[in-house]
């Protein structure tokens, strides 16, 4: 049992203290700054002139909007489950056994998640402009959905990995030992063990897919607008409160899966 | 009470080394299987794209905008040395640094704070720096937008106060506050995972050999935790270095960062080449990052 | 090489819930399992002992399924399973630190077996409630193992195992995560079940009391090798070689040189008395046990144990109570003979001179490997 570090005392405690405090409201109050402005009745976004709902109302009524965040859900949703399941397969592959590329596989596993947006966005125009050279399809939710399962297989991996290397293997084999078949032994001791560490990678890649706006921006058609990519279009042309409260849904949205993960966390340490 | 077993059993094949050998190309043929959607989809939508912008940063961009895949040069690489893409670069790194300094100078004392906490504040603690960490990174770089803005609430504070109306927004002091502000989580966690490990008697000991408290922080505490300090550095320079979303909303004309201009390159300036050359750049410098990372023995988040 | 056991002969396989012939088991390079033979009886309660790297645990994981040997013939019940997977054969494990499952709480992880087997769902709760009942755990059925004390979950491990009637059942260091008072417990609580249940029980264990107070037969391993298969008494007093004589009890090894098959040469020239089926010539050891040693004051060596006798100086003593341990140097080693202290001759103090004597049956030569 190591010891835990003890408190400072007197000014250096009350530093420290004042230090938290600074992070908390810096982390914190601009998003409730915004919450407040998107009830605003004013034109300028950062004034406040009074409450009303009316943004929401035109959010509700816009159709683009409502495109948006259609065509979110459906990439996000799509790629979700994708990168699940093959970020699933790999993790189980990587913790559970060994064959030959398997270091370079690890390797390769690892690049989208330090890869800046950027660069990624780069890579992914380039390949589907050559691949449509080839094949000759349109951009637009396939290019969007196929390039976010390709980073989100890789933060996929790494969450459920994390839970299998927890799981302990003997459990299998106590499985086999009791005349479960390798399937029933995924199926019934494998695979509920490593549940939560499904769901947590799941709700990463939900979020991340409803996060991304560089990589989409690159590899959208025409037709497939994202909310983010909405929203980031109109902060350049200029801010109208709508995008006030949009971006408000799409806090709620966030905060809401990460009430979930909350969940799926402790449903985690339930079963450890 | 009696047991037997009923279910009748075959004779099976004597083991044999064959037989050993064949079992075990049959366990790795199925952790292949199992690895080779993910390995192939990865081969195919990302190493390939990585191979395609090393050979376009290789190519030669003709007269309408267009990019030939003949005539192999290293001109991309050449125009790196403009004195125009060097002040680019220059600005990058340096608010890069600049963001990098200011997230450990804020992260520490929280982390070391969180890590002298009780286990139920400290989880607290932690579940609200994860919190920033999962919403919408560009719904925060817009609220800064509308705080910063000429008629915002910062100014109309500074106003009241009679420091008279602050004009933030569109220079690189609201670039850097923003990629604080996003990058910021990712500074505090690993900073956190590390401190939390010390033996908090170590930090006894050091005192009780007359060490005072700066001198056992220098001494003890500060080289335990660089683990932390290296990965939590790394964590932040790398977004920071490419980031795009945040200058892009915050900064100004005069603010062009590298992510920024790796954009402009495709998207306007139509120079895929030199675009592919910044991108490898960037890649290279982040793989550099990346390997000292690792030998540090820092893990991923 | 003398045996103590019955390896070696040949036997009808159907007489044996397990039996091995020629098994080895290799990890790349290294030799866990080295061509070891090993019949177990029906209804025998036996020991796989040895220091941990030895082998025994392969062994058990290859009767188990969970490992396939590298070559080597396995039987159960005079079937060939060496190549069978675990779910298709009939032997069930109890694992170390138990392995339940800790999403299911125990009436699941009881019926489990049963479940996998296609019995159905009402009918496995009605037998997994059986075993619950003979491992008294009633009441607990629904808890989670992480809700269950050490010795509980030892018992689930154990009903979850024989529900399914196995006809072997393998124990994998099943007390060694239990502290000492409940260890003894369950050690007569097993070995009371095995008798009542007739089922073969094959038990592996680094703990020799453990396996001494238990089985009725031990195999002790050593570096992948079958050393010795013997009754407890027989490993006691009849080891085969040097490595059993040191691993069960306590021992003086004494290195010598048979002279003839009556008359080995200690180190230092010493001729001492000790019937031995070695050549001349061989390097051997002389076990003798602290308790079987006796001594007296320099000379007081009774006539008839002259043969068997060493002269030597008391270096230190050690009082526990019921008995004495003197450490006395004979030259160029030093011994540890116990004596009870009830009865005892006049207490020896350091520095006194004095003769060890022994019976003519209580030493045992070993080959020194």
């Amino acid at each position: 049992m190591t010891g835990s570090i003890t408190e400072p005392r007197g000014v250096t405690r009350r530093l420290l203290q004042a230090n938290a405090w600074f992070v908390y409201l810096f982390f914190y109050a601009p998003i409730v700054l915004l919450v407040i402005f998107s009830f605003s009745d004013s034109r300028n976004v950062g004034v406040w002139g009074g409450f009303t709902l009316d943004w929401y109302g035109d959010f509700a009524a816009s159709e683009p909007t409502k495109d948006a965040l259609w065509a979110s859900l459906q990439i996000a949703a799509v790629s979700t489950v994708v990168a699940v399941v093959l970020g699933t397969m790999a993790a189980l592959a990587l913790e559970r056994f060994t064959f030959r590329g398997k270091k370079v596989f690890d390797a390769l596993l690892y690049l989208p998640i330090i890869i800046p947006d950027v660069t990624m966005a780069v890579m992914m125009l380039l390949f589907f402009a050559e691949a449509s050279k080839l094949f000759g399809f349109t951009k637009g939710f396939s290019t969007i959905t196929l390039s976010h399962i390709a980073f989100s297989i890789s933060f996929v991996s790494v969450v459920v990995r994390a839970r299998i290397a927890g799981t302990d293997q003997r459990l299998e084999e106590a499985a086999m030992d009791l005349y479960a078949s390798r399937w029933q032994a995924f199926r019934h001791v494998t695979l509920p063990l490593i549940m939560p560490g499904i769901l947590g990678g799941a709700l990463l890649a939900l979020t991340l897919s409803l996060d991304d706006v560089v990589i989409t921006q690159f590899v959208t058609g025409p037709g497939w607008t994202t909310l983010p990519v909405l929203v980031f279009g109109l902060i350049r042309k200029g801010v109208t409160p709508l995008i006030n409260a949009v971006s408000v849904v799409m806090l709620v949205a966030s905060t809401g899966l990460v009430g979930l993960s909350l969940i799926a966390q402790r449903l985690r340490s339930d079963t450890s | 009470m009696t047991l037997t077993h009923n279910r009748p059993i075959a004779d099976t094949a004597v083991a044999t080394p064959e037989f050993e050998a064949a079992n075990e190309r049959q366990k790795r043929r199925r952790g292949l299987l199992l690895a080779l959607p993910a390995y192939a989809y990865l081969v195919l939508f990302f190493a390939v794209p990585l191979g395609i912008v090393i050979v376009y940063s290789f190519a030669t961009r003709n007269r309408f905008g267009g990019t030939d895949l003949t005539g192999w040069n290293i001109d991309s690489y050449t125009a790196l040395g403009d004195s125009l893409v060097r002040q680019v670069l220059l600005r990058s790194i340096t608010l890069a640094v600049i963001t990098t300094v200011l997230c450990l100078v804020i992260a520490y004392p929280l982390a070391y704070y969180m890590a002298t906490r009780r286990e139920s504040v400290r989880n607290l603690m932690l579940v609200f720096v994860m919190i920033p960490f999962w919403t919408n990174f560009l719904v925060r770089n817009y609220a800064w937008y509308v705080i910063l803005g000429t008629d915002g609430p910062l100014s109309r504070v500074t106003e009241t106060v009679g420091i008279g109306e602050t004009r933030l927004l569109f220079t690189q002091s609201a670039v850097v506050l923003g990629l604080v502000y996003g990058f910021l989580p990712f500074m505090i966690l690993p900073l956190y995972a590390s401190i939390e490990r010390i033996d908090g008697r170590l930090l006894e000991a050091s005192r009780d050999l007359y060490a005072s408290g700066f001198q056992s922080f220098r001494h003890v505490l500060l080289p335990l935790s660089m683990p932390g300090v290296v990965a939590g550095s790394i964590l932040v320079f790398i977004p920071s270095l490419g980031a795009y979303v945040t200058p892009e909303i915050l900064g100004g004309a005069k603010t062009t960062l590298l992510g920024s201009y790796i954009v402009t390159q495709f998207l306007t300036a139509r120079n895929l080449p030199f675009g592919a050359a910044l991108s490898a750049v960037l890649m290279v410098i982040m793989l550099t990052a990346t390997i000292v990372y690792f030998r540090k023995g820092g893990r991923t988040l | 090489m003398r045996t103590g056991g019955d390896t070696g002969e040949d036997r009808t396989v159907d007489n044996s819930a397990v039996d091995i012939r020629g098994v080895t088991k290799r990890f790349g390079d290294v030799v866990a399992v080295d061509n070891i033979d090993l019949s177990i009886a029906d209804g025998e309660f036996f020991a796989m002992l040895g220091p941990s790297g030895c082998g025994k645990t392969t062994t058990l994981r290859m009767i188990a399924g969970l490992e396939f040997p590298t070559e080597g013939s396995l039987r159960i019940f005079g079937t060939e399973v060496g190549t069978l997977p675990p779910n298709k054969r009939p032997v069930n494990t109890v694992f170390q630190n138990y392995a339940l499952f800790p999403h299911m709480n125990v009436l699941d992880n009881v019926g489990f077996g049963l479940r996998m087997q296609g019995t159905g769902k009402a009918d496995a709760r009605r037998q997994a409630a059986e075993l619950i009942e003979l491992v008294q755990l009633t009441g607990m059925e629904q808890r989670k193992p992480s809700q269950l004390s050490g010795g509980q979950q030892q018992r689930v491990a154990l009903a979850r195992a024989l529900v399914n009637r196995p006809k072997v059942l393998l124990l994998d260091e099943p007390l060694g995560a239990l502290d000492l008072k409940l260890r003894q417990e369950m050690q007569t609580e097993l070995k009371s079940l095995q008798r009542e249940l007739g089922v073969s029980f094959v038990f592996v264990t680094h703990d020799q009391e453990e396996a001494l107070t238990m089985s009725d037969r031990i195999a002790v391993m050593h570096d992948g090798e079958l050393l010795q298969v013997g009754s407890a008494e027989e490993l006691y007093e009849r080891p085969v070689n040097r490595f059993v004589a040191d691993f069960i009890g306590q021992t003086n090894l004494l290195d010598a040189t048979v002279l003839d098959e009556d008359m080995i040469v200690l180190a230092n020239g010493t001729r001492v008395m000790a019937p031995n089926p070695h050549p001349a010539g061989t390097k051997v050891a002389m076990s003798l046990r602290p308790e079987a040693i006796r001594l007296g004051p320099r000379g007081s060596v009774p006539a008839e144990h002259e043969a068997t006798s060493l002269p030597g100086v008391v270096a230190a003593m050690t009082y526990l109570g019921h008995a004495l341990v003197y450490r006395v140097n004979i030259d160029w080693l030093e011994l540890e003979v116990r004596t009870e202290t009830v009865g005892a001759q006049d207490r020896l103090q350091p520095g006194d001179e004095v003769t060890l004597w022994w019976d003519r049956t209580a030493d045992w030569v070993v080959p020194d490997e």
